[in-house]
């Protein structure tokens, strides 16, 4: 987009430091999102501390950026599309945040859910977890390279996500009717489902603060969709 | 000349401009400063003029009250009409023009003479007061209008030279405002003056946008983005953009008004 180099350098600098910080960002929420799937399908302990710790990096970014974003706002009051580059860096970074705490969760129900008998459902929730990490490392693609096409595509693909959310929700509660020793274990997997929904939401933001970026328009929502399942209780 | 792609988007252009021009040149000597610009600006509202030194955004704005002419070696061609009449016609008397067009420049010029002769100079020579205290009023009102009564209401017979600039500055606009203009032209008004001084123009610009059409040509982007609903872009003598502030702003549509705005070049 921008191959002219900015009149005053530093500011073209700080610029560039900032979107790169916002992709290092991206990269750590997207570990962390595949790790927690990982954490709860091969029920490791482990890797789920791990994650809790590494969480606490992604909220030290966010604050970093936030600083950052201000100063340039304050001192360069940046235009056009300095100023959505800008204020894209400064919402992305708050949603990566969020995946990064949503993540932390998933994490966290994974020590419940060792305490108690393996569920079989693990195989829904892995497929729902890989297709929302696709969805994050596309849109954060697109964010780097500009291509607008790309945060497009997974924008639209969250309505899979929320498919895929339902369907499991419809399956634990079958199970958990089944068999009422399965209800603890199937509740965290629902919040783990559930948890996975929101953060394809999040990545729904960041695509449209891409295209917002790229072209200077909103992208807007399809008009809502009326729940399918009314028993969820989303 | 190499010829020149002109984008011009229309999407913000009005249905009954106050000041319309249409395929615009302005030549120093052998020398073309302004190409063919196009554009209709809105009544009642302030449309800024920007781009970088030299590409003919106050040339544009000189032939709207034809200050131009005071150039020997200036030339105008194309149409620019004021509700509809041509300003470059030949039975328009310019010291007519230039009472419906005020003009403020970048330093302030008030006359060597009292603050009330100032602002009374214009509506006298035009004979718009028939009385003393129809003139009295005129004064007083501009004075309001240009948010200095309270200032120096009085020493009225004080000399406007001892006021300071942004009040200066003040006092030309009232000064502008006595002659009942219909179009204001400000050609950088705030360059000379402090960032409180310049607060002050700009709401006064802000508020006399309700009954004026108001261009003004400034340096100082954040100004443009300021005051203005309009923006018109120039570069190299080509109107290059003009749109609603905002858009310009957030969303430029041509690289060259991208790159100037952010920086990128000037």
């Amino acid at each position: 987009m921008n191959v002219q180099p900015h009149t005053v350098k530093a500011f073209g600098e700080e610029l560039n430091q900032l979107s790169s910080d916002v992709a290092r960002m991206g990269g750590l929420a997207e570990a962390l999102v595949a790790d927690c799937i990982q954490a709860v399908v091969r029920r490791d302990g482990d890797l789920a501390a791990s994650i809790i710790d590494r969480d606490k990096q992604v909220d030290v970014m966010e604050r970093e950026i936030e600083k950052r974003v201000i100063r340039i706002i304050a001192l360069r009051q940046p235009m056009a599309t300095d100023l959505r580059a800008t204020i894209a860096a400064y919402r992305i970074s708050h949603d990566l945040e969020r995946i990064g705490d949503l993540a932390k969760n998933i994490a966290r129900r994974t020590h419940v859910l060792n305490e108690s008998e393996p569920v079989v459902l693990t195989r829904g929730v892995e497929r729902m977890g890989k297709l929302v990490v696709g969805h994050l490392h596309d849109t954060l693609n697109a964010y780097s390279s500009g291509a607008v096409d790309e945060a497009v595509t997974a924008w639209r693909a969250d309505e899979e996500v929320d498919e895929h959310y339902n369907s499991l929700f419809r399956e634990l509660l079958t199970y958990m009717m089944e068999d009422p020793r399965m209800i603890s274990s199937s509740t965290q997997m629902l919040f783990v489902a559930k948890n996975l929904e929101r953060i394809g939401d999040h990545c729904t933001n960041i695509a449209e603060m891409v295209h917002y970026l790229v072209t200077g328009e909103e992208l807007h929502r399809a008009p809502p969709v009326p729940k399918s399942d009314l028993s969820d209780p989303a | 000349m190499t010829e020149k792609i002109q984008t011009v988007y229309h999407a913000n252009q009005p249905a009954n401009p106050k000041v319309a021009l249409d395929g615009v040149d302005v030549f120093y000597g052998p020398k073309q400063a302004v190409f063919g610009v196009t554009m209709g600006i809105p009544d009642r509202s302030v449309t800024a003029f920007i781009g970088p030194s030299g590409c003919g955004k106050s040339t544009v704005l000189r032939t709207i009250n034809r200050m131009n002419d005071t150039i020997d070696i200036a030339r105008v061609t194309g149409s620019v009409k004021i509700d509809g009449e041509e300003v470059n016609a030949k039975d328009v008397d310019p010291v007519i023009l230039r009472a419906r067009v005020g003009m403020v420049f970048q330093k302030p010029n008030p006359f060597p003479k009292s603050i009330y002769d100032n602002i009374a100079y214009g509506p006298r020579i035009h004979g718009l007061a028939s009385s003393k205290s129809e003139l009295d009023d005129i004064v007083e009102t501009s004075l309001k209008k240009a948010g200095l009564w309270n200032e120096v209401s009085d020493r009225l017979d004080q000399p406007g030279t001892g006021l300071s600039g942004g009040q200066q500055q003040r006092l030309v606009i009232a000064r502008a405002i006595a002659v009942s203009p219909e179009v204001i032209l400000m050609d950088e008004p705030c360059s000379a003056l402090d960032p409180i001084a310049t607060a002050k123009i700009e709401e006064l610009i802000d508020e006399l946008r309700e009954n004026y059409c108001i261009i003004i040509v400034t340096h100082s982007m954040a100004q443009a983005a300021r005051v203005s609903q309009h923006t018109a872009f120039f570069h190299l003598g080509d109107l290059v953009e003009y749109g609603g502030t905002e858009e310009i702003f957030t969303n430029p549509h041509d690289q060259r008004t991208q790159d100037y705005i952010t920086g990128r070049f000037g």
